[in-house]
């Protein structure tokens, strides 16, 4: 590999900017009665702001920040689903998401239909998701309602097979967006040893959690963001502190309750 | 929607593309080549998202089929009892094999605008989940509908058969009629899914503006009925050549007017850049909307 490919992910003066509706569902009807009082149900966010980093092979991002600061925005920016609107994005590896729970298409399919149709998509074979797909099933422990519709799972059963889905397809870089905080206390433990797996064989990752303390521990680097900027960016346990003591929160309280 | 750009230089595997880069897209439209590239590299998706959603609606059953063959069928009686009543005369022989082969054609469209207008708002998690050509899924949606086409073909074929209606080289306009309704449902499909991303009750709208369409289609009527002052749905509908051409090579083994069949295939061309436009140039939204 090229020496300056050492990078698994280079961001450079990123900003995304989206428009979005407030409505929960939009219809023409609303449109028009809105359009007849004079009002727009439309709002520009600009949820990412000139941000730049680069992220090693084999490192741990860590995001964290308020609610808003635009987090979620840059890991769907990175994964591709958001593409910038300013600045460039590169991305070397392959690359698997972990960003909303549930594999789901079709809630009508099984389990298995449904992790073969997201993997499709993502752009695997039929013949390399057939390849994984048992190791997927028996991690979950779901055992028959794999063939299930997905609509008879719980929300837990969900999200330890959108889990396994996520980190089976063998990749290089993994994006997750808070999805640690889901399951059970069994499946959590689970789910953190499979990260640390992960880690250890030197995959990269990039981790978006309110979590300080699984952040602290897993990652390498983090990213501070507030209101779209990044304000810090570095070591690991130096800019937890930093935003720990910004929030004025006890670290150690933090870590403790967050994770539970 | 990955606008990867996979380089020579270190993609070890070209099934995945292993070097992205995202860039802003120009004039509002993603990067055309990549797009298309990574489309053609997931067509597999369409066929397993079709057999599946087939399979979902418990349709590849031996009843489920049965019931979308009984469904335009009864239909079929309906508009024959109908026109048969209110025409006061009996109608040709021949009439209820050409409405029925107008219906199964015309029904594929309606399906394939319906399924198509809510590929994306029902596809979920998928789309705030992974990064692909979201054109995937109103194509998908049309590949239902004619998977669910085919079978009534078979009807179709027997009911020819059983009012003394031949196979001839006649029928081989049904090729190319079936490649221009393909075109022109995929435009139409990936317009109104993108239309609903913004209006979700858009579908409700649907059986209205479908059962005009198939009003003013040579479904219930012949193609030289249209008096004087309507002229103008000939040119207008895009339906009317691919349904009049495809009844009418069918049932009564005419040839088409060339310039009726290329008429239909620019209206066809015209929908597909029309809504492939509409939706590439929104579908960075839609993970923002859904």
């Amino acid at each position: 590999m090229p020496s300056e490919s050492d990078y698994a992910i280079r961001v450079k003066d990123v900003s995304v900017t989206y428009r979005t509706t407030f409505e929960r569902r939009p219809t023409f009807k609303d449109a028009l009665k809105r359009a007849g009082r004079g009002e727009r149900s439309v709002v520009e966010i600009e949820a990412v702001k000139n941000v730049s980093f680069d992220i090693a092979h084999g490192e741990v991002l860590g995001i964290i920040g308020n609610n808003g600061a635009g987090k979620s925005t840059l890991v769907r920016a990175i994964a591709g689903i958001l593409p910038p609107t300013s600045g460039e994005i590169e991305v070397r590896g392959r690359v698997s998401t972990l960003l909303a729970l549930g594999v789901g298409f079709n809630a009508k399919l099984s389990g298995y239909e449904n992790v073969m149709l997201g993997g499709l998509a993502a752009g695997y074979t039929r013949a390399e998701i057939s390849e994984k797909i048992d190791e997927i099933a028996e991690w979950t422990e779901l055992g028959e309602f794999m063939e299930l519709p997905m609509q008879t799972y719980s929300s837990g059963m969900y999200s330890r097979l959108a889990f396994s889905v996520a980190v089976h397809m063998d990749p290089d870089i993994l994006l997750v967006d808070e999805a640690l905080s889901a399951g059970d206390a069994r499946f959590k433990a689970k789910a953190s040893a499979k990260m640390e797996e992960l880690r250890a064989n030197a995959r990269t990752m990039v981790l978006v959690s309110h979590a300080l303390g699984t952040v602290q521990t897993m990652s390498t680097r983090v990213a501070w963001m507030e209101k779209g900027e990044l304000l810090k960016f570095g070591e690991a346990e130096e800019v937890i502190r930093a935003y720990a003591e910004h929030h004025s929160i006890q670290l150690e309280a933090a870590t403790t309750q967050e994770d539970v | 929607m990955a606008q990867a750009t996979v380089d020579g230089v270190d993609s070890d595997d070209q099934f995945v593309g292993n070097h992205h880069v995202y860039q802003p897209y120009r004039a509002g439209l993603p990067p055309l080549k990549p797009y298309a590239r990574e489309f053609w590299r997931r067509r597999e998706f369409m066929s397993e998202m079709s057999t599946a959603n087939i399979r979902a609606e418990n349709m590849d059953s031996w009843f489920g089929r049965l019931w979308t063959v009984l469904n335009p069928l009864l239909l079929g009686v309906v508009y024959f009892l109908l026109v048969n009543i209110l025409s006061n005369r009996g109608m040709k022989p021949g009439y209820f094999v050409y409405l029925l082969a107008g219906l199964f054609l015309f029904s594929t469209l309606q399906l394939a605008m319906s399924e198509g207008a809510r590929s994306v708002t029902g596809a979920g998690k998928i789309i705030t989940n992974t990064a692909f050509p979201r054109a995937l899924l109103p194509i998908a949606a049309v590949r239902t509908a004619f998977g669910r086409f085919w079978p009534t073909l078979i009807v179709l074929f027997a009911m020819c058969l059983l009012n003394r209606i031949y196979p001839s080289v006649q029928w081989l306009w049904c090729i190319p009629v079936l490649i221009i309704l393909f075109i022109l449902s995929s435009g139409i499909a990936m317009l109104l899914a993108t239309i609903q991303v913004y209006f979700r009750d858009t579908r409700s709208f649907l059986p209205y503006m479908s059962r005009i369409w198939l009003y003013i289609s040579p479904v219930l009527w012949m193609p030289q009925v249209v008096p004087e002052k309507l002229r103008a749905i000939e040119f207008l509908n895009p339906m009317f050549g691919v349904v009049g051409t495809w009844s009418e090579a069918i049932v009564y083994h005419q040839s088409p007017k060339l310039s009726t069949l290329l008429l239909a295939l620019a209206w066809a061309l015209l929908f597909f850049v029309v809504g492939a436009y509409a939706f590439l140039s929104r579908e960075r939204d839609f993970a923002v909307r859904i």
